[in-house]
């Protein structure tokens, strides 16, 4: 371990949510002019806690200490913690586009004289700080005519000018490209040489071995262990063990897969991202569905296995440019979310409240909305018949309402995910696409999605199962493709697939897929 | 959670009686305004808001501003907002008139004519706002400016008479027929119909909600509910049909009461009616449910276009003559109509019959003052008072997880009867995003 003193120390923070604990005892000590890579799956309390440090989520909300230089700090918000010398670079930038860069470097800090805004001073400051960062771009363009990787400099330029000790980067490279990335490891190396601290949280895990000196394993909302990069002899090997090492428990109701033949099938999906055409966010990718089959897929946060899935539901997301589609033995091109549905396809949100449900509707025309014409006459939508088939709905789904006409508002994250599963299971689909289908649910209602999910595949439907929890793809999926940066990098059977091997595929283009 | 532990017993059957469940509690506050308001007119005018001539002025006065209102409605529920209707009215009804002088288009033809230019306008207007994705705000700017100076430039900013035969639509009324009873009997017959509809409706959503196993109200509910419909139906219908000789049920209302009836099923019982609501409440769901959110748009432009000409030769009618100021500030009538009546500037919240209460609250208010010898200055402030108050108390209650000031009043009373009931609204509501453990992977 280094001997440099240690700047900040997070000690046993407990932060919960209606429901959810996030964190649980989570201790975290960066020493000064280090960098401290903090690593776990998505949903792991990663993020939690760095809100916790740079007091977006206020003292008093959490318990435990952050002691900072010392002294326990109480920051009431942001503005506190970045006061105190401890700046976070948010996943999404927070950048204003129709700025300059210097606009932004000072926004909410302008250099004022006589009560106007000092752009003499600012533009100086601006320059120099920019030469820090190794950015040479005029400082008077305006944020969106810079790519994202300078984008990503104007924050750190943003967060030097506030005389930071400790910078956060939440997935600082997860937009950028290689040599973007390199530049702003390098940049943080630098950083660190003039005495400044980073905690960078990223799911690049080559990246971590190459910068960190330290890493912090988070699991669950515990921490799970810190390890000394140089002394304890760290590699990726080493960092994936952590973060997945956990035992399976039955969490997932029994099921003897009844799998039938291929009936769905993709082949060389490409598809761009629908801003940037330059950027391709679906590459060449081929899968197979049989009948009765869940088939899991893996990914890290940003390889693209929503913008896959969406792309395959009616073109719901980017540019398509080429690949086939076959279902039942037949070529079909399925050219808007309608023709889709019409074919037999569902895609089941991961973001319920903005994508899956229209949250001012109630319950019984949330379930029958994805095909009206089901229960209709010409026009005219049969009220009765919708009534009763919510109804069945709740009864079969156990949906906990009180009755079909309370709005899909007033019922908890699991029920509402129901709904949505109700809904797309209304439509009669061969194949449903399960986009993070647990995601913010308890595990009771946990338990029941799975059973839905294995009944689907019981009743001979496929199911696409996409999740960010590897133990949920190994509790349920029969086969997992794994994703990473837009193209399938392997697909291994349920029987021989283990969290490393899984996360090996979805931290790096290894294998060419196996055809099967 | 919250509809489980709702209110039972009196208070919530009582709500029943104006179809109350639980999201149409503010169309049940402002029906009560409507009355309040009535009353207290009739009140301050010795009985004269509530005569037979102020009735049936009030009904052909107002029917062309409530026409606007259910299209307008169903615009904001699909997220946006029309400022060209006031022109789309002035435009299509100088073509009409001038169609009707110039080239002596019988006056039938001539209604279909105005029906095709809206129409045309309409698609127009919702090409731009539903295909190349200009917001309706604007599309609808523009068009108030275009349709203006069209209707300008065709009648050369005159004012162009229309003939007898095309003033039924807007100053005509039920004929006589029949035996001398001392009342219009057509109305009287009107007047039955609509009684008898008001039971028959009640007993049939009874019957079906006893088929589909919800347990109705208790009886007494349905039939307090008939006996005081059926008591205003029958008071208006003798109010109507009493009236000065020569006059009776205005036929701009019947055209009304119809549309009223069409669109109250088209919003409620049809499929487009659910996506209309669909776009408004959540456009990027309803794309991925499979509606085509950009025909929708269209259509739903594109209708409003159609009942705004409508409207419009409904006013030309009732003033026997086309002018270039007709229709001016029309749209903002209509657009507080329906504000007032429910609708959520947010889009995907609203329903026609609100809006027509929603307008008849206008109307009464502006007929009362105008009764009362207020000058139109002042009318306009208390109009506008009116209007910000209805929907800041809206506003208000929703922040605070209540539905409404009603729903207030009512929830006060019934916390003693029933203290276990936690705040229904207020932990999705009042919770930032940023707070929620789902939406925090890291």
């Amino acid at each position: 371990m280094s001997t440099d003193p240690i700047i900040l120390e997070m000690r046993s923070i407990t932060k919960e949510f209606p429901g959810v604990k996030a964190l649980s005892n989570v201790s975290l000590t960066v020493r000064a002019g280090e960098i401290h890579a903090i690593c776990g799956e998505n949903g792991a309390g990663k993020s939690t806690l760095m809100k916790v440090l740079s007091g977006v989520y206020p003292y008093g909300t959490y318990s435990g200490d952050i002691v900072y230089q010392g002294e326990v700090m109480h920051f009431k918000d942001i503005r506190s913690s970045e006061a105190a010398g401890i700046a976070i670079i948010h996943q999404e930038l927070a950048l204003i586009p129709e700025l300059s860069i210097t606009e932004n470097i000072f926004l909410g800090n302008e250099p004022t004289r006589w009560g106007a805004i000092d752009w003499i001073t600012a533009k100086k400051t601006a320059l120099d700080l920019l030469a820090r960062v190794g950015l040479r771009d005029d400082p008077d363009t305006l944020i969106k005519n810079i790519g994202v990787g300078k984008q990503q400099l104007v924050e750190i330029a943003k967060a030097l000018n506030k005389s930071v000790k400790v910078l956060i980067l939440d997935e600082p490279t997860a937009a950028l490209n290689e040599a973007d990335s390199q530049h702003l490891l390098d940049l943080i190396r630098g950083l660190k040489g003039k005495g400044i601290s980073s905690i960078m949280i990223s799911h690049k895990l080559n990246e971590i071995e190459q910068v960190a000196d330290s890493i912090t394993i988070i699991r669950d909302g515990l921490t799970i262990e810190t390890l000394d990069v140089v002394a304890d002899g760290v590699n990726e090997d080493r960092i994936i063990r952590g973060m997945v090492g956990r035992s399976l428990e039955s969490r997932f109701p029994d099921r003897t897969p009844h799998i039938g033949d291929v009936f769905f099938e993709v082949r060389n999906w490409n598809v761009q991202h629908p801003q940037v055409a330059e950027r391709m966010v679906v590459k060449n990718s081929s899968l197979t569905v049989r009948k009765g089959e869940i088939v899991g897929i893996a990914g890290l946060m940003g390889a693209g296995r929503t913008e896959l899935a969406m792309s395959i539901f009616g073109r719901s997301y980017g540019n398509f440019l080429s690949g086939t589609m076959f279902k039942d033995g037949k070529e079909i091109q399925l050219r808007n979310v309608a023709e889709a549905i019409d074919h037999g396809l569902a895609y089941v949100s991961e973001d319920r409240k903005a994508l899956g449900l229209n949250l001012l509707d109630d319950i019984k025309r949330s379930i029958v909305s994805a095909k009206l014409t089901k229960i209709s006459a010409g026009p005219v939508v049969n009220d009765s018949k919708e009534y009763a088939i919510a109804e069945s709905y709740r009864t079969s789904l156990r949906i906990k309402t009180p009755s079909v006409d309370a709005g899909v508002n007033k019922l908890s994250g699991g029920n509402q995910q129901k709904v949505v599963l109700a809904k797309w299971m209304f439509t009669d689909p061969d194949l449903l696409i399960l986009d993070e289908p647990t995601r913010g649910i308890d595990v009771g209602a946990k338990y029941e999605i799975y059973g839905i999910i294995q009944q689907l595949a019981a009743q001979g439907k496929g199911v696409i199962l996409i999740s960010s929890e590897l133990p949920e793809l190994l509790g349920l999926a029969d086969r997992i493709y794994t994703v990473f940066e837009g193209a399938i990098t392997d697909c291994i059977p349920a029987e021989t697939a283990d969290p490393e091997t899984l996360m090996k595929s979805m931290t790096s283009a290894r294998k060419k897929v196996q055809s099967i | 959670m919250s509809a489980e532990t709702s209110p039972r017993g009196g208070l919530r059957d009582l709500k029943k009686i104006f179809g109350g469940g639980s999201s149409n509690v503010r169309q049940f506050g402002i029906l009560f305004s409507l009355i309040a308001i009535i009353l207290l007119f009739q009140f301050l005018t010795n009985g004269l808001t509530l005569s037979s001539g102020n009735l049936i002025n009030l009904v052909s006065q107002y029917s062309y501003i409530l026409i606007l209102a259910i299209g307008m409605v169903m615009v904001i529920i699909a997220g946006h907002i029309d400022l060209s209707v006031g022109s789309i009215a002035a435009f299509a009804g100088i073509v009409v008139a001038t169609a009707m002088q110039e080239w002596n288009l019988p006056w039938p033809l001539a209604i279909l004519l105005g029906l095709v230019v809206g129409a045309l306008i309409g698609a127009w207007q919702g090409f731009w706002v539903a295909y190349i994705g200009v917001p309706a705000f604007i599309v609808t700017l523009a068009g108030m400016l275009i349709w203006r100076g069209g209707n300008q430039v065709i009648g050369n900013a005159n004012t162009v008479p229309v003939p007898d035969g095309f003033t039924v639509i807007g100053s005509g009324y039920l004929p006589e027929v029949g035996p001398f009873t001392g009342y219009n009997n057509l109305t009287l017959l009107l007047g039955l119909v609509i009684a008898a509809a008001v039971v028959l409706v009640e007993w049939r959503a009874r019957r079906v909600q006893k088929i589909m196993g919800s347990d109705p109200a208790p009886l007494w509910v349905s039939i307090l509910k008939v006996v005081l419909l059926d008591a205003v139906v029958i008071y208006a219908t003798v109010l109507f049909a009493g009236g000065r000789a020569g006059t009776s049920f205005p036929v701009s209302g019947i055209i009304l009461g119809v549309l009223v009836l069409f669109y109250s099923f088209i919003t409620r019982n049809t499929i487009f009616g659910r996506h209309v609501y669909a776009v408004g409440g959540n456009k990027l769901a309803a794309e991925l449910s499979g509606v085509k959110s950009r025909r929708v748009n269209f259509l739903v432009m594109m209708n409003m276009s159609i009942l705004a000409s409508l409207a419009g030769m409904i006013f030309v009618a009732r003033s026997v003559a086309s002018g270039p100021q007709d229709g001016l500030s029309w749209e903002l009538d209509a657009i507080a109509a329906v504000f007032i009546g429910g609708a959520a500037v947010s889009g995907g919240i609203g329903t026609v019959t609100g809006s027509i209460v929603g307008g008849l609250v206008m109307a009464v208010l502006n007929n009362g003052l105008q009764l009362l010898g207020v000058g139109a200055d002042r009318v306009q402030i208390i109009k506008g008072l009116v209007l910000l108050i209805a929907v800041g108390v809206d506003v208000w209650n929703k922040s605070q997880g209540r539905p409404s000031l009603i729903g207030f009043l009512t929830r006060k009373s019934k916390t003693g009867e029933f203290p276990s009931e936690p705040p229904a609204v207020i932990p999705t509501s009042g919770t930032p995003d940023s707070a929620r453990p789902s939406d925090n992977p890291s």
